[in-house]
């Protein structure tokens, strides 16, 4: 934990999302409060950053084609892309930790179909996935919450499956089963708490990617839907006033990246506080989402793969 | 070794399987209904019945998934629903151009980017960290958005690239020279853009497996041996770090193929992530059907040809390991 405080990267990460879900949480506060709003769209559209508007009003961020405070849509946009993003996340932990655990503690058929599972869902591109599904159904963003939790876990179930394998090796395990304990209970209760601490790791990153691809569902009209703000639909309405008002899609983004790049830098600081040293590559493979350590049996066989 | 690649060979072809069972009855269950985008809002049950009919959709779901199967193997892929075209042209047109797109980008990206990440491994920690937040950021930006960034200085402020197509309107009038000229000038942006984010991936990645290496017992050997430190980056380093490289260009092909889709978007370059979109807004079904299952195809071939390089580098992995076959 200390090394964790000292970590530049993680006090970044966790400023940045200290902030963008204060500002969130209080967006009623910190804002005209009326995202959607439409008083006046002629005298107050395109008013550029920093500029008042003819009622004298300040627009930090100026106005967008139909007259809305950028910065209010922003911040409102935030509370979308926060939930949303959490909300994906923690489905997606909860099945990766079912699918990981699982497998890893029911060998035979159990393993080989959830192993297989996983790198099916794996190989397959995921915004293929995720364009068909939000576009099939109503869009709305409690179906965006579902396709990015169910198209997230891999990553999660990959690294519980190679934890819950090493742990099932150890003593504490052979004698809580030792001690007659039904087998879900030595899961649940022994190898499970034991095998969490990394998957911290993946939930950070994780966030990122879901706020990422959410904006970029939005962006596509497949997302929340107008004219609810989210950073996505932001952008993409920014788009067709690139040339005349270019802070519309400008500010989105930047927040957007910040945002992502808060995640990774958290998830990194994190991974390298509970693996001092040599940890980086595997903080790089879980960046990209792709892998998990890859499934050895216990010690003996050291990392090489 | 070729047990391996046929193993994998074998994973490849369940997952293309998986897809398209998958997206058939995805595409059936959902709500919307092709018959009503095509009539038009002022159909009448009558015609909408007799349409259903004509494009087979009345008839039971296994049957439809059969029929539509066998056609798909045979090479008849339907015409599409929203524009009559036959899909094949449709998808033939497309594929060529996210090959050049994509193919392209990961040459670039990995070169630039293993050559970021070699430099930040043995760089002093103040140009590693500078280059860290490079590459973490180019590693976030969302392709969509960079790309509007590009359009905005290099098409509207600089005037120098096209914003968007793959070919002017005068393409066909050009001679050879000024045709290919007219083609790397549109491609241009689409490019940097998917490289840009390419790079800050494949740099984090390469730093750290370099970082991994470096502290290496055998690494510590060798410099205990006396070797020259140029040495034992050329020979110990940088060989051991080749092979977790090239597993990650497999693994990173769905995500490549991912952002291709909003760079595609973005700047309507004609490639398969375009015709997808365009297929899934109007439900237009046997092009999403078509779409989905050559994205899969693509993604799987690539990922076999990354094993065959991975087991082709390193020989370690050639007798029959199957420990992490991830990319299925």
């Amino acid at each position: 934990m200390n090394r964790l405080l000292r970590d530049r990267r993680a006090l970044f990460g966790a400023t940045v999302l200290a902030l963008v879900t204060v500002a969130a949480v209080a967006a009623p506060l910190v804002s005209s409060g009326q995202p959607s709003a439409q008083p006046q769209v002629v005298a107050l559209r395109f008013v550029p950053p920093l500029a008042r508007d003819p009622a004298g009003r300040l627009h930090v961020l100026g106005t967008d084609r139909f007259g809305r405070d950028v910065w209010t849509r922003l911040v409102y946009g935030a509370r979308i892309s926060l939930t949303v993003g959490a909300l994906a996340v923690l489905l997606s932990l909860v099945l990766g930790v079912a699918v990981g655990g699982a497998a890893g503690f029911w060998p035979g058929p159990v393993q080989l179909l959830l192993l297989g599972l996983t790198d099916f869902a794996l190989a397959l591109p995921r915004v293929v996935l995720l364009l068909l599904v939000a576009a099939l159904w109503q869009p709305s963003a409690a179906l965006v919450i579902v396709v990015l939790g169910l198209t997230g876990w891999m990553a999660v179930a990959r690294l519980v499956y190679g934890e819950v394998r090493s742990l099932a090796a150890r003593p504490f395990v052979a004698s809580a089963v030792a001690l007659g304990l039904p087998r879900l209970r030595v899961l649940v209760h022994h190898i499970l708490p034991n095998a969490l601490t990394p998957v911290i790791v993946a939930a950070a990153l994780g966030l990122g990617n879901a706020i990422m691809l959410e904006a970029g569902l939005s962006f596509l009209g497949l997302g929340v839907q107008p004219p609810t703000p989210s950073w996505g639909s932001m952008i993409a309405s920014g788009r067709d006033t690139l040339v005349n008002a270019p802070w519309v899609a400008a500010a989105p983004g930047l927040v957007l990246v910040l945002v992502v790049v808060a995640c990774t830098l958290l998830g990194d600081a994190i991974q390298e506080a509970l693996e001092p040293g040599g940890g980086a590559l595997q903080g790089a493979r879980w960046a990209l989402g792709v892998l998990a350590p890859p499934p050895l049996p216990p010690p003996a066989r050291g990392a090489g793969a | 070794m070729f047990l391996g690649l046929a193993r994998r060979a074998l994973a490849g072809a369940a997952v293309v399987v998986g897809v398209v069972t998958l997206t058939f009855f995805l595409l059936r269950f959902a709500p919307g209904e092709p018959v009503a985008h095509l009539l038009g809002p002022a159909a009448t049950p009558d015609q909408v019945a007799a349409q259903r009919q004509v494009l087979g959709l009345d008839r039971p779901l296994a049957a439809q998934f059969g029929a539509w199967l066998s056609r798909f193997a045979r090479g008849d892929w339907g015409r599409s629903i929203a524009t009559g075209r036959p899909v094949r042209t449709l998808l033939a047109d497309a594929v060529p151009a996210t090959l050049e797109l994509a193919g392209l980008s990961l040459v670039l990206s990995y070169a630039l980017g293993v050559l970021v990440g070699a430099l930040q491994a043995s760089a002093g920690p103040r140009t590693d960290t500078a280059l860290s937040v490079v590459s973490v950021t180019l590693f976030a930006l969302p392709g969509y958005w960079l790309g509007l960034a590009l359009i905005m200085v290099f098409s509207h402020w600089a005037r120098a690239l096209p914003a968007f197509g793959a070919a002017g309107l005068d393409a066909d009038l050009l001679s050879g020279g000024a045709r290919l000229i007219d083609r790397l000038r549109h491609l241009a942006l689409p490019l940097a853009t998917l490289t840009l984010i390419g790079i800050g991936g494949t740099a984090r990645f390469v730093r750290g497996a370099m970082r991994e290496i470096r502290h290496a017992p055998f690494v510590r050997t060798a410099a205990a041996k006396g070797l020259s430190p140029t040495r034992i980056a050329r020979r110990h380093v940088a060989r051991n770090a080749l092979t977790p490289v090239l597993t990650l260009l497999g693994l990173s092909l769905p995500a490549l193929f991912s952002g291709t889709v909003f760079v595609e978007v973005v700047f309507a370059w004609p490639g398969i992530g375009r015709r997808l979109v365009e297929a899934v807004q109007a439900r237009d079904y046997p092009v999403v059907m078509a779409a989905t299952v050559v994205s899969a195809v693509l993604v799987v071939l690539g990922n076999l040809a990354a094993d065959a390089l991975v087991t082709w580098v390193d020989p370690r992995l050639r007798p029959g390991h199957v420990a992490g076959g991830a990319g299925g």
